[in-house]
């Protein structure tokens, strides 16, 4: 049977791995490479390194650590950040990443999920949304650039109007980043990921809010997620994987042990 | 040993280098036909599409080549619906080293791609699959696959069941990633470095 997928994420800016609350305040984690590899030993499913700063700076940034965690991780793994166009994915496929995860450019230009999926494939292409629920309006709402507190705004998409523009592009997986609860550990927004379960028909990917084991349960259970991604409760070693594997196989939820 | 895996110019190359890297044996990646036919084992690697990937073997001239092998070889996942006579995906002639068709998986309502780890079932006793049990979980990414025929060495089921590694003679493909399926896929990848015909 097909498991639940564990998905530690990693954000990296300048090569380390940092966590902010609420996309701000980064405080480094550690290295690549050796925080990569005790995920993969401990049992995480699959990796993301998200290069915060790349999307915001408009710079040239420096991938080469992608080869690095490809010569030593058995997993996959898919690289965000930065790609703004189809050469600057294949090089990161090229140096072993197995998907790339597009956000804010394929917001600036929709056509660039058509031509990621015609160069690589539909199962290379992940689009990550960072969507934030607007208390006055009520809506789901896609922001912009969150790697840059300064340049980050709000787009025209509602969350589930943008979901169903980029699985017609061809998108072979979303992350759906919840804003509102990103970082602060209160739980997934089961209610926005079960409403974007409703319209999306390949993998969906929960992010933002894991706080305790329970919290995953109750992503996997309620809302049919195919994967949780977290960061600071795996970071900060408030829950080891193999103990959260064995309570959602107790659970009952279909995991690789 | 002399490894070689075929240059396809897919993406999953390096991914594939480095796992049997891992396993201490430096392969060379390779689109000349030479090199290929003194190899002691073959390797063909895919991720992309049949149809692309099978222009390329042919612009490369390796077709005939690769259907006249007498060593191991192995393809992963593109690479073994490339051994197939034919794939569905882009309705494309393959290598027709295993009279298996490639087909759009039939997946019950269940989401596509089949993206993941998943475990297998019905296997056979061929070296490749030594070691393996019911409870190994391999990973998968594909849209497209062989149904369960005459030449399926192990099973998974998504939806319905397809063959998740497929033999005949000297010639065996697995549709998961052993590159990306932690220590089952590198015991795979071993099995396959002492596979003796």
């Amino acid at each position: 049977m097909l498991a639940k997928r564990l998905i530690p994420c990693l954000d990296v800016r300048d090569g380390k791995v940092v966590k902010g609350v609420q996309f701000r305040n980064h405080e480094i984690i550690g290295d690549i490479v050796p925080l990569a590899q005790r995920y993969a030993e401990a049992g995480a499913d699959e990796l993301v390194f998200y290069d915060i700063t790349a999307s915001s700076d408009g710079r040239v940034v420096d991938k080469s650590w992608v080869q690095r965690i490809a010569e030593v991780i058995d997993i996959p793994f898919c690289v965000a950040g930065g790609i703004k166009t189809v050469a600057d994915a294949g090089k990161i496929l090229e140096m072993g990443a197995d998907k790339i995860s597009i956000n804010s450019p394929a917001l600036l230009r929709p056509e660039l999920i058509n031509e990621l999926n015609h160069s690589f494939g539909q199962q290379c292409v992940v689009i990550g949304i960072d969507s934030f629920f607007d208390v006055t309006s009520g809506q789901y709402q896609v922001y912009q650039f969150t790697g840059d507190e300064s340049r980050t705004r709000k787009t025209q998409w509602l969350t589930r109007d943008w979901v169903s523009e980029v699985l017609s592009r061809g998108a072979g997986e979303i992350v759906l980043n919840c804003m509102n609860q990103d970082g602060v550990r209160q739980g997934y927004d089961i209610a926005q990921l079960k409403s974007i379960r409703e319209v999306c028909s390949v993998p969906l990917i929960a992010s933002g809010g894991a706080g305790t084991m329970q919290h995953f349960t109750d992503v996997f259970e309620k809302a049919d997620v195919d994967g949780a991604l977290a960061a600071s409760v795996f970071h900060k070693g408030i829950i080891e994987i193999a103990e959260l594997k064995a309570k959602l196989i107790a659970d009952g939820i279909s995991i690789r042990p | 040993m002399k490894l070689v895996i075929v240059d396809t110019g897919c993406a999953n190359i390096s991914s594939v280098y480095f796992a049997f890297k891992r396993l201490g044996v430096e392969a060379s990646i390779s689109r000349d036909a030479k090199a290929i036919k003194a190899a002691d084992k073959v390797l063909l690697p895919g991720v992309g599409t049949a149809h692309n990937a099978m222009a390329k073997l042919q612009q490369a001239e390796l077709i005939d080549t690769l259907q006249h092998l007498q060593q191991p070889l192995l393809g992963i996942c593109l690479g073994m619906q490339m051994l197939t006579a034919h794939s569905m995906e882009g309705d494309v002639a393959c290598l027709n080293l295993i009279p298996s068709e490639v087909r759009p998986m039939q997946s019950a309502g269940l989401r596509l791609p089949h993206m993941g780890w998943n475990t297998l079932h019905s296997i056979s006793n061929h070296p490749l699959l030594r070691g393996f049990s019911v409870t190994d979980y391999v990973y998968f990414v594909h849209s497209f696959a062989v149904a369960p025929d005459e030449y399926s060495l192990a099973q998974c089921h998504y939806g319905t069941d397809f063959a998740a590694v497929i033999g005949k003679d000297n010639v065996a493909g697995a549709q998961f990633h052993p590159e990306r399926s932690g220590k089952t896929g590198a015991r795979l990848l071993q099995n396959f470095l002492e596979w003796q015909l």
